[in-house]
């Protein structure tokens, strides 16, 4: 990896998005690389909206990834995908998990889900995917697992051993869980 | 082998690894892992969860004035709380190594300021160090402490938000044992600051400084990068990694010691360099002491932000005066995804009858802050911990009969053992006819749910005595005490009608634990659903915010053929049961398959 590489992750609280990006950061410094990640605790856990900044490269200075330099963007949910794109380029890998969480003030009645901006931006990229991840979980039997779908997307990406990736994920969970994520993670992995 | 460390972790890393035996906090975003990661990771290090950070501040003090290393850690604003104590154990100075670590929070994230706390450390005439990475975190704090021991100085040191919580590769070490014998150490004319001892420290504490100058100027942890001599940039902690990011060419000296600062090594940079730069963070502390010192500078907050974080984006185009033209710019107006109260969250149906009797509510901090926003919107001020109950007692002097009925204070449990008790006092004392309520809802819940001298648990999970906050409110003079269950919303509401019409002050104890309190709520509660075919989309359960339930705009009619705008229905997987929405339901259209009762334990 001559650049450093800048992978943002973006959806809502609870969606085990910080889980992802642990796993993430703690696969690539195993497998040698400097790694920095940031993201916003505390208030921003309120079912609000999360974001994750992971950086892999030789030397990494900033946690944070500069305007437009995103070389992957991982969307647990659709709409977040709209709060990020002045990170991306037009080479940004963009995979967006096929799921549509309302905000509140869509709850209340008083915003719409913006569908349609959705399907405009999206067609301005040239590397997208939109992912069935919640879906393909709900079939494994828990919508939970759907990080670990998004997990297996993403690993994609990266040149490195798909067992370390395992390890790392069951590492992490308790026994009764790891065949529901072993296989999330292959059906992930089969997603791109 | 490398381990990757939040910086918060690194920091309880720090202390391990330099011997430390005393660890005192009071949880704070971004702080709070720090204490968190002691108490769970290094059983070695007593720890404890003190009711606030003056008293964290206080207790590490005697526990250092006994030999042991110690560290107090908290927020950037609960430095203001232990300022009281800061500033005259820079006089005492310690005995064992002390370390106070303020992690600051520009860009207010989850704060109610962005003050910038390097400005502590020359207020209080001590040293600060700032790490820029975990590495350098745990690197730093275990530094801290050997200064500390060297100069009989209290030593800051200071984290933000993107060091605290960003994770980066730390290489661990062993634990050191501290260097003192720990025992009872009598020496009146240096820890008892009576003017007359008092007068003879001040002086020690200018000699230190100076002392502490002259180490600045060789100190190791303020390192000069000789690159490019056309642009030189002086910068400390995150803001060195933003101009890295940026400006990898250029020559930097890069402070990690950013009080006091050593004045011949700028000059000398300076001198060495065609064009100097500050590149900081917040307040233009760097320059300012730089500007006193005779040094010109070419580019600092001239251009650079004075609020808000820096991001390398930031620096590039405020320095570069370029802003490059974004592949994509965000769209507006996407609906935004503000934190909210949980569902089943204890808070909300305490909030939905404030705004029902359309009271005035003065806040304070904690997750009920959050009561301030759409659709509930009935908290009116949110200031410093504690501050409600000080503003119910002035606003009832200012009013006088006038005000009567019309406002209560709102505390929650933890902020009312942090900085409560005093103005319940004056509330009593002084004859205010002012209510306060407790949202007691037995954690300090904002932060991730951490214990308080009211929960009965330590930060270690054993059990402990809990404070009543009733027979606390009879203690300070309440006469009129009244504990209430505010998922009953008929029952509240009578319960705060009554107690804000009273002459005498009230004291109001909400019944209900955090709905995210696994050890206080033990089982699920069944959801409740909508009977879609009865709902007439009135609207009223959607008026309490509650992020299980959603709105369905398409105008037609019910089952029974009334018209209506729309309907609701509950997401069963986040519901939990606790019946605000079922109590509100005019038409029964909302029902649930298991008992009924109001809250999420029974017989609140």
């Amino acid at each position: 990896m001559e650049k450093t590489k800048s992978v943002l992750m973006a959806g809502v609280g609870g969606q085990g998005i910080i889980l992802a990006s642990d796993i993430l950061s703690e696969v690539m410094l195993d497998a040698g690389f400097d790694v920095k990640k940031s993201e916003i605790h505390g208030m921003a856990q309120r079912g609000g909206s999360v974001s994750s900044h992971i950086r892999v490269g030789k030397v990494v200075y900033s946690p944070t990834i500069p305007k437009g330099e995103a070389d992957y963007l991982i969307c647990f949910e659709k709409l977040e995908m709209l709060r990020w794109l002045d990170f991306c380029n037009a080479d940004t890998h963009v995979i967006v998990n096929d799921l549509e969480i309302n905000p509140p003030a869509v709850n209340l009645g008083e915003a719409e889900y913006p569908r349609e901006l959705f399907e405009e931006t999206a067609k301005k990229f040239k590397n997208l995917k939109l992912v069935p991840a919640s879906k393909t979980a709900q079939d494994l039997g828990n919508i939970r697992a759907a990080n670990t779908v998004m997990i297996g997307v993403f690993s994609k990406f990266f040149d490195v051993e798909e067992s370390l990736w395992l390890d790392k994920i069951l590492g992490k969970l308790p026994e009764k869980l790891h065949g529901l994520n072993r296989k999330a993670f292959d059906e992930g992995r089969k997603l791109n | 082998m490398k381990k990757l460390l939040s910086g918060n972790e690194a920091i309880a890393r720090g202390a391990y690894e330099a011997g430390v035996t005393f660890a005192s906090a009071y949880p704070g975003t971004p702080s709070t892992e720090i204490l968190e990661t002691v108490a769970k990771e290094y059983p070695e290090i007593y720890a404890e969860w003190s009711p606030n950070e003056k008293v964290a501040l206080e207790v590490a003090m005697g526990a250092a004035f006994t030999g042991a290393r110690a560290m107090a850690s908290m927020k950037h604003v609960g430095v203001n709380v232990a300022a009281d104590p800061l500033m005259t154990l820079s006089y005492t100075g310690i005995c064992g190594g002390m370390v106070v670590v303020t992690a600051d929070d520009p860009q207010l994230y989850s704060s109610q300021n962005e003050q910038d706390n390097r400005n502590y450390a020359k207020f209080a005439k001590i040293p600060m160090l700032e790490p820029s990475d975990s590495q350098e975190a745990k690197d730093f704090v275990v530094r801290a402490f050997d200064i500390s021991e060297q100069f009989d100085s209290p030593v800051m040191v200071r984290s933000v938000t993107r060091v605290s919580h960003a994770r980066t590769p730390v290489e661990l070490k062993e634990r050191k044992k501290a260097p003192q014998e720990v025992k009872v150490r009598k020496d009146p004319p240096k820890y008892v600051m009576l003017p007359v001892y008092g007068r003879k420290r001040h002086v020690v504490v200018e000699e230190r400084f100076l002392k502490l100058k002259e180490f600045a100027e060789a100190f190791e942890l303020n390192r000069v990068e000789m690159n490019d001599p056309e642009v030189g940039i002086v910068t400390s902690g995150i803001s060195y990694q933003y101009a890295k990011e940026v400006f990898p060419n250029a020559s930097y000296l890069k402070l990690g010691m950013v009080w006091p600062l050593p004045e011949k090594m700028i000059h000398d940079f300076r001198s060495k360099v065609k064009k100097l730069y500050v590149i900081e963070e917040l307040d233009p502390f760097i320059e300012e002491n730089l500007k006193i010192m005779g040094i010109q500078v070419d580019l600092g907050k001239d251009v650079l932000p004075i609020y808000g974080e820096l991001t390398p984006s930031i620096v590039k185009e405020r320095v570069t005066g370029k802003a490059e033209e974004p592949f994509l710019s965000n769209p507006e107006n996407i609906p935004p995804r503000p934190p909210n109260m949980c569902p089943g969250c204890p808070h909300r149906g305490m909030f939905y009858t404030i705004k029902k009797l359309k009271l005035y509510a003065a806040g304070d901090i904690g997750c009920y802050t959050l009561g301030a926003l759409p659709p509930l919107t009935s908290l009116d001020t949110c200031v410093c911990m504690g501050a409600s109950i000080g503003h119910a007692m002035g606003m009832s002097k200012a009013l006088g009969k006038e005000g009567k009925g019309k406002f209560v204070a709102v505390i929650g449990d933890s902020t009312c053992m942090h900085s409560g008790m005093t103005g319940l006092a004056d509330v009593a004392y002084n004859k205010s006819y002012a209510t306060v309520i407790i949202a007691d809802n037995r954690i300090t819940a904002m932060t991730g749910a951490q214990d308080h001298p009211a929960t009965g648990y330590t930060v270690r999970g054993e059990e402990t005595h809990a404070v009543d906050f009733v027979e606390l409110g009879k203690a300070l003079g309440f006469k009129n005490i009244v504990k209430a269950n505010p998922y009953n919303l008929e029952e509240y509401e009578k319960v705060l009608k009554e107690e804000v019409e009273k002459d005498e002050p009230s004291l109001i104890v909400n019944q209900g634990p955090c709905a995210l309190l696994k050890r206080a709520i033990p089982k699920a509660k069944k959801p409740y659903f909508v009977d879609t075919d009865k709902c007439i989309g009135c609207k009223r359960c959607i008026g309490l915010g509650c992020p299980a339930i959603t709105w369905h705009a398409e105008e037609g009619t019910n089952a029974a053929g009334k018209k209506r705008k729309g309907f609701a229905t509950i997401e069963p997987t986040i519901c939990n049961g606790c019946g605000l929405c079922y109590q509100l339901c005019k038409v029964e259209a909302i029902g649930t398959e298991g008992k009924v009762f109001f809250g999420l334990v029974e017989n609140l």
